[in-house]
């Protein structure tokens, strides 16, 4: 890299990033959505280098809409398949700066996830995309793309949040 | 096949209850895919995924990997996906296209067909070596036919035609075909591959199951019930909500709809679905310039007669689940008597706008997803069907609401009393029980 780093905006993206895993982690579903744009999408594709989440399924593509949904089922006393809530344990790892412009940011990061549900424990693996934009309240998320590393593999439900 | 069974099916099926054991036993699961899954038509994919020379996708019959190809000569072929030397599987891609399929064991090589192309050090086979390998072209599925541009194979020599074993099923095919503009259709979109820890059988008693929604995904129906009201102009959240709050819609409204069933187990939904419950509705300038270009091939009396036909799930027994609607096909695989995988599917009618295929890959988002808040929902309660039936008492699972009602009607078919009869589970038992009963392959 030959611009230097700045290592200020560096810690502050890698602590919204941690952030955001320790509050799905906590099962803090309402504080983990406040950290999204009111235009953000949130994207888990179905296949690799899916170029489009119009024209290809995903196993999540979700709008902000869809997404407060997501968190309201969540709490939901006959959410069958989230009762129990699955426990996580968010890795977050590898963080990049991609693409600085004053207020606009892209940002690569590895996710790694153990789950555990109903004696059942997983591990998943993803790479991360992050846009964010600057706020009055600092950094929003605006998009998160989740490329699972078996997206495309025989898969049982997921009923938890990457 | 000359194996004794060791249960006697008919005392496993009664008019209305079925016996647990046909969800949770290994042998009896063992018979399924001997005699089920090696004899009935199954849906294997549709034309449009081998439309050139050399193409081909790999799909499972019952549990065995199988390769559809158009062979050089333009027909279909469905091989069984092993080499005939030692065994080993021989294409591990999903789909693709090939001169010919070569294994990497000892580099024996076949031709789509499934006829063997060559081996290496021939001379090791006697002084006429090509009568041997004559012989050793992969194994064929004895019948394959195709009906609307849909792939059916049995393993079976002998048994119906597909026609005729679809009875009037096959109007949901039409349905589905008649919609495309053009004429044809095409699968495009992804492919989610679900597996649930249940019994094969539980996905195909669940999608013409008219009182599971309201309980199974009330979660769902509350969270969009809270959401902004779908409407006008279309957004992207919309066909999502209309789904989840559609399935709660009253008791009334799930007995009202109409359920036919045929012989071989097969049955519909129909008269659930009015254009504007679904989607935004008859004005949409997309539903618009849809019918416009349907018109254009069909004339106005027609696309009136195809656009009025209101069906919702079709299955045929025993492997498909599919809607016309928003054009979803749902492919069953049994993997073990406790475990299965879905295969789903997105249809693109041919000619009709490209706003509609995303309304299909939308719903399958909601409807067929991974992750979804319906599905997941459905797969968790398969399991916990599956973890039940464990139990060795009570002996007996029921099947009984609407039993002694069924009423004959046209088109051979049998029809429900009301919208949430259990005639279709039943009728697929009626099914089962004939294959199971039936001795040799």
């Amino acid at each position: 890299m030959t611009t230097p780093i700045d290592l200020a905006l560096l810690a502050d993206v890698q602590q919204l990033l941690f952030r955001e895993a320790w509050l799905l982690d906590q099962q803090r579903f309402d504080d983990w959505l406040a950290l999204y744009t009111e235009d953000a999408t949130y994207w888990v594709p179905l296949e690799q280098q899916q170029a489009s989440p119009l024209l290809t399924s995903s196993i999540i593509y979700d709008d902000r809409v869809l997404l407060e949904v997501r968190v309201r089922q969540y709490s939901h006393p006959r959410a069958h398949a989230r009762r129990p809530l699955p426990r996580t344990c968010h890795q977050v790892s590898n963080v990049l700066l991609l693409e600085v412009q004053p207020d606009e940011l892209r940002v690569a990061s590895n996710l790694s996830v153990v789950e555990y549900r109903l004696e059942r424990q997983r591990l998943w693996g993803a790479l991360v995309e992050h846009r964010l934009r600057r706020g009055p309240q600092g950094w929003g998320i605006v998009s998160k793309r989740v490329d699972l590393v078996n997206a495309e593999s025989e898969l049982h439900g997921i009923s938890f949040l990457l | 096949m000359s194996e004794t069974p060791v249960f006697n099916p008919r005392a496993l099926v009664q008019p209305d209850r079925v016996h647990h054991s046909v969800y949770s036993d290994p042998a009896i699961f063992e018979l399924e895919m001997d005699r089920i899954f090696g004899r009935a038509w199954l849906l294997l994919g549709h034309e449009s995924q081998i439309r050139e020379t050399g193409s081909y996708f790999t799909t499972r019959m019952g549990r065995e990997s199988v390769i559809v190809t158009r062979s050089a000569s333009g027909r279909m072929q469905v091989l069984v996906n092993r080499c005939t030397h030692r065994g080993a599987t021989l294409c591990q891609e999903s789909k693709g296209s090939v001169n010919r399929f070569v294994c990497p064991y000892h580099g024996w090589s076949f031709n789509t067909d499934g006829s063997l192309q060559a081996v290496p050090v021939p001379q090791g086979y006697g002084s006429d070596p090509a009568k041997v390998f004559e012989k050793l072209s992969l194994k064929r599925a004895p019948r394959v036919e195709s009906y609307r541009g849909f792939i059916f194979a049995s393993m079976a020599t002998e048994g119906p035609p597909l026609k005729e074993w679809m009875g009037h099923l096959a109007s949901s095919f039409d349905d589905l075909v008649d919609r495309a503009p053009d004429g044809d259709i095409e699968i495009d979109g992804g492919v989610f591959k679900h597996v649930y820890d249940g019994n094969w059988k539980l996905v195909l008693e669940n999608h013409l199951d008219g009182v599971h929604p309201n309980y199974v995904h009330i979660s769902s129906v509350q969270a969009a019930n809270a959401a902004p009201i779908p409407g006008t102009p279309e957004k992207y959240a919309d066909i999502s909500l209309r789904q989840m709050r559609q399935n709660g819609a009253p008791e009334p409204v799930w007995e009202a709809v109409g359920m036919w069933t045929t012989d071989w187990g097969h049955g519909f939904m129909g008269d659930y679905h009015s254009d504007s419950r679904l989607v935004v509705g008859l004005n949409n300038p997309v539903f618009q310039e849809y019918r416009r270009r349907l018109e254009a091939r069909t004339g106005p009396a027609e696309a009136d007669r195809i656009l009025a036909v209101t069906r919702w799930n079709s299955i045929v027994y025993p492997n498909v689940s599919f809607m016309s609607q928003f054009r979803q096909v749902r492919i069953v695989h049994p993997l073990a008597v406790d475990k299965t995988v879905v295969y789903t599917y997105n249809i693109r009618l041919k000619g009709a706008p490209e706003e509609m295929f995303k309304d299909t890959v939308a719903f399958s988002n909601v409807v067929n997803g991974t992750a979804s808040w319906v599905l997941t929902d459905d797969l968790e309660v398969y399991a916990r069907v599956q973890q039940g039936l464990t139990a060795r008492q009570p002996e007996w699972v029921v099947i009984a609401r609407g039993v002694d009602a069924d009423v004959p009607d046209e088109h051979g078919t049998l029809r429900g009393s009301t919208g949430t009869s259990e005639i279709f589970i039943r009728r697929q038992f009626g099914a089962w029980l004939h294959y199971m009963t039936q001795e040799g392959a």
